[in-house]
């Protein structure tokens, strides 16, 4: 993949949200004075009376995101995962999902992926927390098509909506023209027979890196891009375990419940499958460059070759 | 509404209203009668006076809006609702019960009439700001209404909230301060003293107006001067209240802010009230 185009996801976001905003003007965003950092900014300037921003406030910015749905506002609040999922967390519960309104959390630099801010701004809890309220679906885009894909689906969807976004750019995995995207359905990437490696956001690429070097050393990996941890394609997971029964999860983010946890769930359940998680190990991040950051963890290609060798012993 | 109410009129049905309050909590045998007593004239005034709401269409998308954004306090918007037929006034003593369209918490899902979900202190407010603003989006002519506790100011998203209004220039924002002194641990002064409440509301840029929150002439002079400024500024109505208003025994105890009369105190304290009718 050594030219592959690269772009950061919360840059298709932005892209696409001014178009969301163009097509309904009940679609509004709100900023927490991180809009330029999360890409906004087009949207500010091509529909200012649908863009507020709020300030360093992230609680009140939730709130009033949930006052504007009861009026039939469909707003979009912006921020980074870690104060989307953590500092608003509790006004997400209260005034969003509970009342079930039609609000979307679009929070950027997720994962390891704001390297150089460090621990504080390193957010791999955000999967877990978000998926555990009740009413809340979470996503997260591999890529900067899938971003615009799914932040489309998102809006178009009625009822609270986390997605979450890198801040580097990650290679660019999907066509522009592939509108196979459905909330709650993971995308089959690759067929395989030996081992299945279900991956979300920016450990996609890893899978399918992973799966080409399996393939030389006569291991069958099949890939899935799990977009959506919840609702989970139970199904999907259902039909890995019957057809290998062996799966490797890998994500930016803790392995203490995100998406490891979620298949983990799921494959106790069914009473058969093997499974081993690659993520970070309750452990905080630090300052470093991205992909040091994703070896120190072990969140790697080599990794995930490594982790299938061993599972096919 | 429509029809004009008088001060007499208005005093009664708050003395009503208070009534259920009594009679809601005693059947549940929980729930918060001290701060529901304290804000029931403002909540009289708003429902029985000056707000336009219509019981057969509570989703009506131009009706104002009537935040509780101290949820605790939902027996006594609950009376006013089923007063007005919003729900089947019989349902009043399901309070906190299985099933109930009466949740311990106010619940816009369940019961008609909840313009939003509330009970965790410090978030109606910005929830009041984002429906103010909607309006103002929409070019709508609509109002809200917003009832915070004054131990609810500890919450900084309050704070947040009204950095908000001002910036937004909500006129169509009245918030009400249930200013009873006294929070579920203590008084006001000593869990956290709040100083000046009016005066950081109008540091905050809000129009203010300081009254005796449980007279009742007063109450509706402030909302009727409050909903017809266009200041371009949101506001704030600091009422001055008795926690446990009108009940002998509960007025002013730290200890009634979340418990239930027995028998004899709800006979007691109904009894209190009924010799507050004005003849």
């Amino acid at each position: 993949m050594a030219d592959v185009k690269k772009r950061a996801t919360r840059e298709g976001m932005g892209e696409e949200i001014v178009l969301l905003g163009e097509e309904n003007r009940n679609v509004v965003v709100i900023d927490a004075d991180l809009g330029s950092s999360c890409k906004t900014d087009a949207f500010k300037k091509a529909l200012p009376d649908q863009y507020y921003n709020l300030g360093i406030a992230e609680q009140n910015c939730a709130g009033v995101a949930a006052g504007m749905a009861t009026c039939g506002k469909i707003p979009i609040v912006v921020t980074y995962a870690a104060f989307g999922s953590m500092r608003m967390c509790e006004m997400v519960r209260q005034e969003i999902c509970y009342p079930k309104l039609n609000v979307k959390l679009i929070c950027s630099h997720g994962g390891l992926t704001p390297d150089g801010d460090g621990a504080s701004h390193q957010t791999v809890e955000d999967l877990a927390i978000m998926r555990s309220i009740p009413n809340m679906t979470v996503i997260v885009p591999a890529d900067y098509v899938a971003a615009k894909k799914l932040v489309r689906k998102a809006v178009e969807m009625n009822g609270p909506v986390y997605m979450r976004f890198t801040r580097n750019a990650v290679p660019i995995l999907y066509e522009e023209g592939d509108n196979d995207f459905e909330i709650g359905k993971a995308k089959m990437l690759a067929d395989g027979n030996d081992v299945s490696i279900i991956s979300i956001g920016d450990t996609v690429r890893l899978a399918l890196e992973a799966k080409d070097i399996l393939d030389s050393k006569g291991i069958s990996a099949e890939v899935l891009d799990m977009h959506t941890i919840k609702p989970m394609d139970e199904e999907a997971v259902r039909a890995s375990i019957r057809k290998t029964g062996k799966i490797i999860t890998i994500e930016d983010h803790s392995v203490i419940n995100g998406l490891g946890s979620a298949v983990a769930d799921i494959i106790a359940q069914e009473g058969k499958g093997i499974l081993r998680k690659i993520g970070v190990q309750d452990t905080f991040g630090e300052t470093a460059p991205y992909d040091r950051l994703m070896e120190k963890h072990g969140i790697t290609t080599e990794a995930l070759v490594q982790c299938a060798e061993e599972i096919m012993k | 509404m429509s029809e004009e109410k008088t001060i007499q009129e208005l005093q009664n049905i708050c003395v009503d209203l208070k009534k259920h309050v009594v009679e809601m909590t005693y059947h549940a045998q929980s729930g918060h009668p001290g701060g529901s007593l304290s804000a029931a004239d403002f909540v009289t005034a708003c429902y029985f006076k000056v707000m336009n709401v219509d019981p057969k269409n509570p989703k009506w998308e131009d009706r104002d809006r009537f935040v509780m954004s101290k949820g605790h306090s939902c027996p006594v918007q609950y009376a006013a609702l089923g007063e007005l037929g919003f729900f089947d006034l019989e349902l009043l003593n399901t309070l906190r019960k299985e099933g109930s369209i009466l949740q311990g918490h106010p619940d816009m899902k369940r019961c008609p009439g909840i313009d939003i979900s509330t009970g965790s202190l410090g978030q109606g407010l910005a929830c009041a700001v984002g429906m103010a603003m909607s309006a103002k989006a929409d070019h709508k002519d609509y109002r809200v209404f917003c009832v915070v506790g004054d131990g609810e100011c500890d919450e900084g998203e309050i704070w947040e909230a009204c950095n908000t209004a001002a910036k937004y220039g909500l006129d169509n924002l009245i918030v009400y301060v249930d200013n009873n002194g006294l929070q579920l641990d203590g008084p006001v002064d000593e869990v956290m003293p709040l100083g000046d409440i009016a005066g950081k509301f109008a540091a905050f840029g809000f129009e203010t107006w300081s009254i005796n929150g449980n007279e009742m002439s007063e109450v509706v002079d402030a909302l009727e001067q409050a909903t017809a400024s266009k200041s371009g500024k949101p506001k704030v109505i600091v009422g001055k209240t008795v926690k446990g208003n009108g009940i002998s025994f509960m007025e002013n105890q730290v200890g009634w802010h979340g418990k239930a009369p027995n028998e004899e105190q709800c006979k007691q304290a109904l009894a209190d009230l009924d010799a507050a009718y004005v003849k």
